[in-house]
């Protein structure tokens, strides 16, 4: 039986080690194109991450109540009720950004973040504990998401959460906010977190190395006996 | 028992395409292309100006130096004296509007380097044309500035501040053929004049670097594809010699498909890459939003080479009849 994490590690994992979009590649729909700027991203990551928790807490909830043949459309049915919720609130609350966010709201149903939580953590694991872990992975959502939107909106339209921070004579490039720039900007990321790991990966196996073993000789290697 | 000591004067060298079936190495290859673009630069200085040298050295400038630097990153032997990133950011400028913005030349330089090129492992290894990756950034970023045509200078009237393929598709203003053939129209720097790509592209061909079967095929491809819509309505649509004299046609045939890398290496694949990149360059010029296409129909057709070359690969000598 694998090891529990505690709860903070738990937590803790979405953000980085496993962070839904950079490291499980999940969720791109959204993170791609409501990402024209930082405060589309994070109401994209809040809604998300609400409607993640709550289905979580259900989901885990009923686990063992919710029969596996039809497992699926059962979360998907309340992720979708979540989702509703969402959507309804915003469009009274926040008129302006729901257009915006236009039909990426009722999509986060089919956000495979979501349903990807259900099927591998809140069907197994305990109501706390599913919740904690729903948090993290919408935090880690919420991150990877401000980080895109805000540097699309910073090159794109010379502003962040529309505060001008470029000067004027920066002429914006357009194809930031388009949506070749939101694969731009995400490879550019993934590319440098990626190295970043193995280079940090590299070094620590090469500590353990040069801890155990001893060089072996100092023969050439391209002297072979024969 | 004897003891072998390996030889460290042979080496087993592997390195990347283009490996060229031809006398030419890839430094001389080009330095040859440098060379034919002589006679486009000329005619750039003369219908736009002397200041378009500047544009031609901050593109060549910056090519150059985000080569050096990324091969230097990554810890990778220099090779700048193999004029590649010299040929791209060349290229680059020509493909430009006049009196273009140098910080935007700049940033487009770096993008074609690094994005075209270097991203994908360098020379060799990326699937887009380079020059043309830079330009449809630009392209994106600016649009405006990018649409923005200087008169050339010897303008016989305002008419033609525009680029005549520009001119025709939202005027409906025709322009004078022999005018286009000499280049006295607006356009990016090195594409207005057909005579001059003409001597530049038709030494390279002479001298074999660049392979006749492209652009053949592209010209043959636009007067194909164009001549049936001229015929059907001529009053709607240009004839085919306008096609192929105005925009970046002749540019884009002889300079920019015909690149080696990015290009198909079987004639019966570079056939086909030619007729698909005049048919997607008359459906984008007669139907599409952009008066010129010649950029996102080699871009395009660059995504398919190496389908092509899957397909056209000959049957091994001796193996299945």
């Amino acid at each position: 039986m694998k090891t529990k994490l505690t709860l903070s590690k738990e937590y803790i994992k979405g953000l980085w080690e496993n962070n839904p979009v950079f490291k499980q590649v999940l969720g791109m729909c959204p993170a791609l194109a409501v990402t024209v700027s930082a405060l589309n991203g994070i109401a994209m990551a809040l809604a998300t991450t609400f409607v993640l928790v709550f289905s979580s807490l259900i989901i885990s909830t009923f686990r063992k109540l919710i029969p596996s043949q039809v497992r699926i459309a059962a979360y998907i049915l309340i992720i979708a009720t979540f989702v509703t919720l969402v959507d309804l609130i915003m469009k009274a609350q926040f008129p302006s950004l729901s257009k915006e966010l236009g039909p990426y709201i009722p999509l986060i149903v089919v956000n495979c973040l979501i349903l990807g939580r259900q099927e591998a953590f809140s069907s197994k694991n305990t109501v706390f504990r599913s919740v904690v872990d729903a948090l993290g992975m919408g935090t880690g959502f919420l991150i990877a998401l401000f980080v895109l939107g805000g540097i699309r909106e910073i090159l794109g339209s010379r502003t962040i959460l529309g505060l001008q921070v470029l000067p004027d004579f920066y002429e914006p490039w357009l194809i930031m906010i388009l949506p070749a720039g939101a694969f731009l900007t995400l490879g550019f990321l993934m590319g440098f977190l990626n190295t970043y790991t193995e280079r940090k990966k590299r070094l620590e196996r090469e500590a353990i190395l040069k801890k155990h073993i001893k060089p072996i000789s100092d023969t050439p290697i391209n002297t072979v006996e024969a | 028992m004897a003891t072998v000591t390996a030889n460290p004067t042979y080496k087993l060298e592997l390195t990347s395409s283009p490996h060229v079936h031809s006398r030419w190495s890839t430094k001389q290859a080009m330095w040859m292309v440098v060379f034919a673009l002589v006679p486009c630069i000329v005619s750039a200085i003369l219908f736009f100006g002397i200041y378009q040298l500047t544009i031609i050295a901050v593109s060549v400038g910056f090519a150059v130096g985000t080569e050096a630097a990324i091969k230097y990153v990554r810890k990778r032997k220099i090779t700048l004296n193999d004029g590649s990133a010299l040929i791209t950011g060349l290229l680059l400028a020509l493909i430009l509007p006049p009196n273009f913005n140098l910080a935007f030349v700049a940033l487009g330089s770096i993008v074609a380097i690094a994005l075209g090129k270097e991203i994908f492992g360098g020379l060799g290894y990326n699937i887009f044309n380079p020059a043309l990756v830079g330009r449809a950034f630009l392209q994106a970023s600016f649009p405006v500035q990018m649409t923005t045509w200087e008169q050339p200078n010897y303008a016989v009237d305002s008419v033609t501040s525009a680029t005549p393929l520009a001119s025709f598709k939202f005027d409906a203003v025709g322009t004078e053929l022999n005018t286009m053939l000499i280049g006295n129209i607006g356009g990016s720097l090195g594409e207005t004049s057909t005579i001059a790509i003409l001597l530049g592209g038709l030494f390279l061909i002479a001298i074999g670097i660049v392979n006749y079967r492209i652009p053949l095929a592209m010209v043959i491809g636009v007067i194909l594809f164009g001549g049936v819509f001229w015929l059907v309505d001529p009053a709607a649509y240009q004839n085919p010699l306008f096609h192929l004299l105005g925009g970046g046609f002749m540019f884009g045939a002889l300079f920019m498909a015909t690149d080696w890398v990015s290009s198909p290496l079987q004639s019966k694949g570079m056939w086909i890459y030619g007729f698909g990149i005049a048919l997607v360059l008359i459906l984008i010029r007669l139907f599409g939003g952009l008066p010129e296409g010649v950029m996102y129909a080699i871009l395009f057709m660059n995504a398919f080479v190496p389908l092509i070359n899957r397909y056209t690969q000959p049957t091994v000598f001796g193996g299945a009849k």
